[in-house]
């Protein structure tokens, strides 16, 4: 419990060149929280954006006041999920953890950061309805899914899906959806044990989770593509995702 | 233990058995039927998880969700929010 006995949760958003996303990423996160009556902070990690998205930060910063959006940068030739997540843990107050990721099958935080107004109030609830330790987004199951994905990319996600439960048989239905929700104690812990990079990591750390004896819980998420092309899925995703897969198999 | 350890273990419990059931010497043999039958089975049970697969995979193309709704209530939020942070002062 955070202090005063109320849940509270931090949101981390790593970033790069975010600018045009970030408010409206921000202005949905608060008003869902506002709606559902949950105390929230929003911790923005950026990576030296060029195209200033550290100053839309900051104005969103005094919109809502500096106890809600708390801005950190890196520059860091190193900068990865992993990295940008220990940063913004010091700086996390609340005793949830919010991750979102934005598009997979690109560059791992860019452009499609997607839609979380289904998310939020759903994910405290079912947190709460089975007192999980993790609450994972999934795309496969329930009234989750997508949109604007053609024929040819959904089968691309789900023979890798597929591929993913047979190898791993991980508990979850989606490793590589976007949208997670950890107890503080259960991220810090995992995040000392997993070492992979990129998206690969958020794979292993549900895999691990379960190896830990953690209670996954998931709820369905709408995973909406807003850029004007979609996301490419091509020879290099699929290949490095296949490298990342059998590391994880031979070494979880 | 790794997934890969399990495998591999697997493989190497069912492999034997299949070995010495299938490859007998001639003074352990099994009824030659049993034998013809046990034979192939490896070749038999991989085309058998081919099928599963491809026809796991089809379903779940064929049921995988469409989110019409969603992206819809997503242009309107776009909406509301750009509005409402413009009257806050934000500078897009």
């Amino acid at each position: 419990m955070a202090a005063g006995g109320a849940d509270k949760f931090s949101v981390l958003l790593p970033t790069y060149n975010e600018r045009e996303n970030l408010p409206l990423v921000v202005w949905l996160l608060a008003r869902t929280f506002r709606d559902s009556g949950n105390n929230f902070e929003i911790i923005i990690i950026d990576d030296g954006s060029p195209d200033g998205t550290q100053e839309i930060a900051e104005q969103l910063e005094k919109i809502y006041g500096s106890d809600k959006i708390v801005m950190r940068e890196i520059i860091s030739v190193l900068f990865s999920s992993g990295t940008a997540y220990i940063h913004g843990m010091k700086h996390a107050t609340g005793n949830f953890i919010v991750i979102m990721d934005a598009d997979l099958s690109h560059h791992y935080f860019h452009t499609n950061i997607p839609p979380v107004f289904l998310i939020k109030p759903i994910a405290y609830r079912k947190q709460k309805e089975g007192n999980f330790d993790i609450v994972s987004g999934t795309r496969y199951k329930g009234n989750g899914g997508v949109y604007g994905w053609d024929l040819k990319r959904k089968l691309i996600s789900r023979g890798a899906n597929f591929l993913t439960q047979v190898l791993l048989r991980p508990g979850a239905s989606d490793l590589t959806g976007s949208f997670r929700l950890y107890r503080k104690e259960v991220l810090q812990k995992l995040m000392e044990k997993c070492v992979s990079k990129g998206y690969v990591f958020q794979m292993e750390m549900i895999v691990r989770a379960r190896q830990l004896g953690y209670t996954i819980g998931e709820v369905p998420i709408s995973f909406v593509d807003r850029v004007y092309g979609e996301s490419k899925l091509g020879g290099n995703e699929i290949v490095s995702f296949l490298k990342g897969l059998l590391t994880l198999f031979a070494t979880t | 233990m790794t997934k890969l350890g399990q495998w591999l273990c697997g493989l190497v419990l069912l492999g034997s058995a299949w070995a010495a059931l299938a490859l007998a010497p001639p003074g352990l043999r099994l009824p030659a039927p049993c034998r013809q039958a046990l034979l192939p089975l490896p070749v038999y049970l991989l085309v058998a998880f081919g099928c599963y697969s491809l026809a796991t995979v089809g379903y779940r193309l064929a049921t995988f969700n469409d989110c019409e709704e969603a992206a819809a209530e997503l242009q309107e939020h776009i909406s509301a929010a750009r509005a409402d942070l413009s009257r806050r002062g934000l500078r897009f």
